[in-house]
């Protein structure tokens, strides 16, 4: 009880006012028809609503869950209905709307099922803190920040203090709070006490209030130290309350848990021994009417969520002599735009001055750098000094000069003689600078997505140069590779009548063959852009997959189709002939002979892979009833023939006695049949094949696709013609 | 030596200047190999100060090309969406005298965001292709979306954009962006003007 109380550094001595909302008693304010309960009230993330319109809900049931660490949950003050879940006016100096949850209450006020905790003497402190966290706590003192992360702090905590102090004019709520219930702050305390552990307990008070520091003395237990400071506008700051109850400083831009203390506001302790000793979430606190547009000011319970409009007809306000409404005290309030706002957890006080009490400030004149803001500045700052930045927008000078230990309590305007509005310069310094900070995290955030774009494109631009070089470079090897061959060619000698017979043949086939090398790169690109989409197509989980994998197929088929035309002439007719026919016949003189079919039977086992391969497709698309299975089973035929064909020709090699005269043969025939490209027979049949294959998608199209059924019937015409024509010239 | 000092003076004296010059030349080559800094710090300063809107309205193809063109000379004037406060922060930062923003190159709009009408959106990519930082999302002949939280307002997708889907929406100011006005600058008022507010 004999604590020594320190100093803080300016403070000014407003009038105090209070005298007029002690004349009654305590009171409850009683259930309105409808309570907005806005999302956030608590600082921290908005909770998250829990319940759907049109919901019954009971006094004290969870509306709303927190939504994070540094939040808080939001229950029923009352039982009702929800009636919606919608933006109002909220009490925010911006006047703007945010999301509420609204209650029509039915005036049961029916609780529901409560379970306090009798003997949390037993029970873990982490228990205890997260019971205090559901039960929505917020700090009742002004900014609302959630108790239970205050009190679930991993520093050394060696004092606490709660906060009694209320130096703020017109305000009486903590003060009727400690006169009448005193007890309760103390069933907090000891609560708070078991879950710190610290060593000492401080609770301030300020000597203009004795009715309330006589019922704490009287009802304190002895760890509890009720230390009554000077009366001083504002010690009950709680950076300011700290330092005057233990002389330590909070840093800048620090938390008292940095000085090993915890601050807690009377009410606040009250919640928290209504939370667990009674099982009471935050539902109600006492709100101080006063003002002289009130008739019957005083202090009520109000319920958490009750419209100003509700508590100025309980407190009989005279709308005439209403100059303005506002919530919170003189010096820090705020001007309250709508009067449908709700209490929140942290109102305390509803200010309705007339006119002639608090008149509009008068024009601000020109700053004569007296320096009262600074005797009067509790934390030590230069308010001149950031005034005059502030109007220069010096943000770097600001920073340097400390604006954000500002606490914005109005000391420095409330002693201006030039009625400069400090505050509201260094509120929107404050703004400014804050903005400027987000601005400069998105710009940074920008740029490094502008960065990565530009270096994914010249990475993609690269890429594609490096393909193109390669592509070149193939090409380029190829070429090479054919002059190679040539040059051997020629310069192998030993059966000079193959060679001459290949040459004459070469020369005939050179140019196709190189235009079907060019048709094989062409196709090999095509090939590798449709794997490109397919794959993006894919990861893209695009509807057009089916349509873009069957296209990379035919790709495929074609290609190989391509490769297979593109190697047979040059390799078993340019080649082969030649080559082949010199090895065997080098073969034959060397007296070697034997495995001369190697190279032949090369192409039968492709064939046969292809066969399989084609066959799984038939039978998965048979299986899925894709309407492709008719072009599939003539691909199948059609393998199954020209693997059919491969063999016999093996077979007839095989056969032959002598192989070098079989090779000969072959060339021969083969280059007899370069030489007219395709027999007659052979054409017809594959005129017939198309003419089949273009009928049947005539059919198709007069079925799906009318409007092509000209062009359609035009194709089979002319092949029926052409066929037609190719008959007539077998026939002669 | 010292005898050498004696007798000959001016050559003494021309061996210890000529010395001295070769030694700190040494020094100072060596620092300014050692301490070299990469890029244009200048150019980096004053990139840090524009708002990396990449929108081009300057006529430089991104912020960064502007910053690097106004540490060689170009005026501080040209960029719209940074508007008065970036030419009073680059005229600080050069120490020039702040010029009112060119009008060639636009005016200062309030912030703003993209928007596309997402089912008048015929999913042509062209809008993908414009944004610089990449906050539009979708792919060929799907609908496309831009993340509001990406974007920054640089409009440069509304051009291309073939069915003009596209809508620029100033960002709504709520509970967490509002902010304290500054109070009007009424100081020059006299104190006869007392009590007329």
């Amino acid at each position: 009880m004999n604590s020594r109380v320190f100093n803080i550094p300016g403070g000014i001595h407003p009038p105090e006012n209070k005298r007029q909302s002690l004349q009654r008693p305590l009171r409850f304010a009683g259930i309105p028809a409808q309570l907005i309960l806005p999302l956030n009230m608590h600082l921290g993330a908005p909770a998250k609503p829990c319940v759907s319109v049109g919901e019954k809900v009971l006094k004290g049931q969870c509306i709303a869950q927190s939504n994070g660490v540094v939040s808080a949950p939001i229950h029923a003050p009352t039982s009702g209905m929800i009636g919606a879940i919608e933006e109002r006016p909220i009490a925010h100096s911006s006047g703007l709307n945010a999301p509420c949850i609204i209650i029509d209450t039915d005036g049961q006020d029916r609780w529901c099922d409560l379970s306090p905790i009798k003997e949390w003497g037993h029970r873990d402190a982490t228990d205890l803190i997260e019971i205090i966290r559901r039960a929505g706590i917020a700090g009742m003192g002004g900014a609302g920040f959630p108790s239970a992360v205050k009190l679930a702090t991993d520093k050394p905590i060696d004092t606490l203090v709660i906060n009694g102090v209320e130096c703020e004019p017109y305000i009486t709520a903590d003060q009727i709070l400690m006169t009448e219930r005193a007890e309760q702050i103390m069933a907090g305390i000891a609560i708070l006490k078991y879950l710190l552990k610290p060593q000492r307990i401080l609770l301030g008070t300020e000597d203009n209030k004795p009715e309330a520091v006589a019922a704490l003395q009287s009802s304190a237990t002895n760890d509890v130290e009720v230390v009554v400071v000077p009366t001083k506008y504002p010690s009950g700051g709680e950076k300011q309350l700290i330092q005057l109850l233990t002389g330590r400083e909070v840093p800048s831009g620090g938390l008292p848990a940095d000085v090993g203390v915890v601050c807690l506001n009377v009410a606040t302790a009250i919640a928290v021994h209504r939370a667990i000793d009674c099982g009471e979430p935050l539902i109600s606190r006492i709100t101080t009417l006063t003002g002289e547009a009130f008739k019957k000011p005083g202090n009520v319970e109000v319920l958490i969520g009750t419209p100003i409009s509700y508590l100025m007809e309980q407190g009989e306000c005279d709308e005439k002599k209403l100059s303005r409404l506002i919530m919170g005290g003189p010096m820090m309030g705020f001007t309250l735009p709508n009067r449908a706002v709700p209490i929140v957890k942290t109102s305390n006080c509803i200010l309705a001055p007339t006119a002639a009490e608090l008149p509009p400030p008068p024009p601000a004149q020109a700053c004569i750098r007296c320096g009262m803001c600074a005797e009067a500045c509790p934390a030590s700052l230069l308010p001149q000094q950031l005034y005059w930045f502030s109007r220069a927008s010096e943000h770097e000078k600001l920073e340097q000069h400390n604006l954000f230990d500002c606490i914005e309590c109005g000391a420095c305007s409330y002693s201006c003689p030039s009625n400069i509005p400090l505050v509201q310069y260094y509120r929107a310094s404050k703004a400014e600078i804050r903005q400027a900070r987000i601005d400069a995290a998105k710009a940074e955030h920008a740029k490094q997505r502008f960065e990565a774009r530009q270096a994914r494109l010249q990475r993609l631009e690269e890429e594609k140069a490096a393909q193109r070089a390669a592509r070149a470079e193939a090409a380029k090897k190829r070429a090479e590779q054919a002059t190679v061959n040539s040059e051997q060619q020629v310069e192998n000698d030993p059966v000079q009548a193959a060679i001459a017979r290949a040459k004459a043949k070469r020369s005939g086939t050179q140019e196709t063959s190189a235009s079907r090398v060019d048709e094989v790169s062409k196709l090999e690109k095509r090939l590798t852009a449709a794997k490109i989409k397919l794959a993006s197509a894919e990861s893209a989980g695009s509807d057009k997959l089916p349509q873009l994998q069957a296209a990379v197929d035919a790709l495929a088929e074609q290609l190989a189709n391509a490769k297979a035309s593109s190697t047979e002439p040059t390799e078993a007719e340019t080649n082969d002939p030649i080559q082949a026919a010199i090895e065997r016949a080098k073969a034959k003189r060397a007296g070697k002979g034997g495995a001369s079919n190697v190279t032949e039977l090369d192409p039968i086992s492709k064939l046969e892979k292809r066969l399989t391969a084609a066959k799984i497709k038939l039978a998965a698309a048979e299986s899925a009833g894709s309407d492709k299975t008719p072009q599939l089973q003539a691909a199948v035929d059609a393998l199954a023939e020209q693997l059919e064909h491969a063999k016999q020709q093996t077979d007839i090699e095989v056969a032959t006695d002598d192989p070098v005269q079989a090779a000969i043969e072959r060339a021969q025939a083969k280059r007899a049949g370069k030489l007219t490209p395709q027999t007659p027979a052979d054409e017809i049949a594959k005129l017939e094949k198309r003419l089949a294959a273009a009928k049947q998608k005539l059919a198709m199209a007069s079925e799906n696709a009318p409007d092509k059924l000209a062009a359609f019937q035009a194709g089979v015409d002319k092949l029926e013609e052409k066929l037609a024509a190719a008959k007539a010239v077998v026939g002669e | 030596m010292i005898d050498f000092i004696f007798s000959n003076p001016l050559l003494a004296a021309l061996i210890a200047l000529v010395g001295l010059s070769l030694i700190f030349g040494a020094i100072l080559g060596f620092a300014s190999e050692r301490f070299k800094t990469e890029g244009d710090p200048i150019a980096d300063q004053i990139c840090d100060l524009l708002p990396q809107t990449q929108c081009g309205q300057c006529g430089y193809p991104g912020c960064r090309p502007y910053a690097e063109a106004i540490a060689d000379g170009e005026r501080i004037n040209r960029c719209p969406p940074g508007g008065e406060a970036t030419i009073q922060a680059l005229a600080s930062l050069l120490d020039v005298e702040p010029l009112p923003l060119d009008e060639d190159v636009g005016e200062e709009k309030p912030k703003s965001y993209a928007f596309i009408r997402e089912d008048e959106c015929i999913g042509c990519t062209k809008c993908i292709q414009a944004c610089p930082v990449d906050a539009i999302l979708g792919s060929a002949k799907h609908m496309h979306t831009v993340i509001t939280s990406e974007c920054t307002g640089c409009d440069l997708c509304v051009e291309p954009c073939p069915v003009d889907c596209i809508d620029m929406i100033e960002v709504p100011v709520t509970l967490n962006n509002w902010q304290w006005q500054n109070p009007a600058k009424a100081n020059d008022l006299i104190a006869t003007d007392r009590g007329q507010s």
